[in-house]
């Protein structure tokens, strides 16, 4: 495991940077308006995917909830679950589908325990994904609200992502 | 005082009775033949509460769930319609549960599904559009709120008493509870869990569902059924998704001659209905008889659950649920709160 993937096992850390993060997207929230949300994509997007991928092996979903589960991108489950492990982990903590892969869902509740701030997070309903934001920069989604829209639906908006 | 009923079934007016239900999982034909799941549904109706149809359970395709309600609703019969997520997106599965409703299907179970690669067409495209949980708030908005998860309005609502999943045996044993919890407040009135054969494991779940006060919000039917012997179990133990069973279930088969193997699975079938019947929390069992319908009326029989028809036994409302009425002969005797079949 690379040394950043090994980041992970940090939650702690990464909550700090997740703060960090959210408050400077809070505060660059101005820069929308200056440069257009399009244009701050184009440049906020590759760095993102870069340090993302890298650390939670981040499939770029657009709508970020990392830090309610435990740092751990629950769009690694090869089900996309977002709302806690299915019933087929095996005895091991292995998954299901993957039999070599640890059960992303055990680790998050591992890393989600260790945490502080955010770890009772791991038992918000997360609301289904919306598609038409795959690929795009979740960092500015958070910016422009995007990323907390729900069908209307579903009723309550979660709180922010990151 | 009791919430009023979701929907109009039996399920889940036996289970409002305080009475210990039994539902029973139908295993679908492959075959366009209407009387194989008649055949089928017969042998089970005469010892359950509901019949599961199943949606392609293990990832391998049989005759759909809606096509099994189809039938069952059309002869009377009361299904839990199964509903995945690993085939079908939320435009699909929103226009069946609607469908499903107007058939008379009353009861809905709402599985995220195995995956693809469990079945033996493992080449296939996986959906999950939804999980689970997604699809059991989406369902309840659909019944309680009028409307489709857009927002457009639903005319007639669907009546539907919603089903989750459980699994008490999978890692992280400790999520399990609250992951229950979580689904609950999604919308799950009733549970149907994964094959217990492990019970001080279910039972140490148990403790914890009660400490949560999650018994008093929603019915828990374990799941349970016949081995037919060792081998069968090794089999499922390492190639059906999600079972558990101990080394000590499957070295009893083990030990067992050949001719006994049947009767023995059956047996440690029986026990385990009759030690999770006295478990707080439990609500009733879920028979998967896999390939062995015909023993699940024996299993009801020998395990004492079998209906004793008295005509014009009233539903006695005002129990909650979680607490089993004590009146005289309610441990053998069960009685139909329609009272009229
Ligand atoms: S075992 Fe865990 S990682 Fe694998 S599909 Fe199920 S929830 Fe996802």
């Amino acid at each position: 495991m690379g040394l950043a993937r090994r980041l992970q096992n940090h939650p702690r850390l990464l909550a700090v940077g997740y703060k960090a993060n959210l408050w400077i997207a809070m505060k660059l929230k101005f820069a929308i308006r200056m440069v257009g949300e399009k244009r701050l994509a184009r440049w906020l997007s590759a760095p993102e995917e870069f340090t993302k991928r890298r650390i939670f092996d981040c499939k770029m979903c657009g709508q970020c909830i990392l830090h309610s589960t435990g740092m751990t991108c629950p769009m690694t489950c090869p089900k996309n679950l977002r709302n806690g492990p299915c019933g087929g982990v095996r005895p091991n903590g292995h998954c299901e589908v993957e039999p070599e892969m640890r059960c992303i869902w055990v680790e998050a509740f591992e890393r989600s325990q260790m945490m502080t701030t955010y770890k009772d997070e791991l038992h918000i309903l997360q609301p289904p994904v919306d598609r038409q934001l795959e690929g795009s920069s979740a960092w500015v989604n958070l910016m422009t609200g995007k990323d907390r829209v729900t069908p209307a639906g579903w009723g309550d908006t979660p709180r922010a992502g990151g | 005082m009791l919430p009023p009923p979701k929907s109009d079934g039996r399920l889940e007016k036996v289970l409002r009775a305080g009475l210990f239900a039994v539902t029973a999982e139908l295993n679908p034909p492959d075959s366009a033949d209407p009387h194989h799941v008649f055949d089928a549904a017969l042998v089970l109706s005469q010892v359950c509460d509901a019949i599961n149809a199943t949606d392609a359970s293990g990832a391998h395709c049989h005759m759909s769930s809606v096509a099994i309600c189809a039938l069952l609703t059309h002869a009377g019969y009361s299904p839990v319609m199964q509903v995945s997520c690993r085939d079908r997106n939320r435009i699909a599965i929103q226009g069946d549960v609607l469908g499903a409703a107007a058939m008379g299907v009353h009861n809905i179970l709402c599985l995220t599904g195995d995956d693809v690669t469990a079945g033996d067409q493992p080449g296939a495209k996986r959906v999950f559009d939804l999980d689970s949980i997604q699809l059991l708030r989406t369902i309840r908005t659909m019944r309680d709120e009028g409307c489709y998860m857009s927002g457009r309005e639903i005319t007639v609502r669907p009546r539907l008493f919603l089903g989750a999943a459980s699994n008490p045996f999978a890692p992280p044993l400790d999520w399990r509870p609250h992951r229950m919890a979580k689904k609950i407040e999604a919308g799950a009135d009733f549970f149907q869990s994964q094959y217990c054969f492990d019970v001080p494991q279910l039972e140490s779940f148990m403790k914890r569902v009660c400490d949560l006060g999650l018994d008093e919000k929603a019915y828990f039917l374990v799941g349970v059924g016949p081995l037919r012997s060792e081998r069968a179990a090794e089999f499922m133990r390492s190639n059906v998704p999600g079972v558990h069973i101990p080394d000590h279930v499957i070295e009893r088969l083990r030990k067992t001659p050949k001719q006994h193997k049947r009767a023995e699975g059956k047996k440690i079938c029986v026990e385990i209905i009759q030690q999770v019947r006295e478990m707080a929390g439990v609500h009733g069992v879920h028979l998967m008889a896999y390939r062995q319908e015909e023993l699940v009326a024996e299993i009801v029989e020998e395990a004492g659950l079998m209906v004793r028809r008295t005509a014009g036994g009233a539903t006695p409302n005002g129990w909650r649920a979680g607490r089993r009425p004590a009146r005289p002969g309610s441990h053998d005797a069960r009685r139909h709160p329609d009272g009229n079949d």
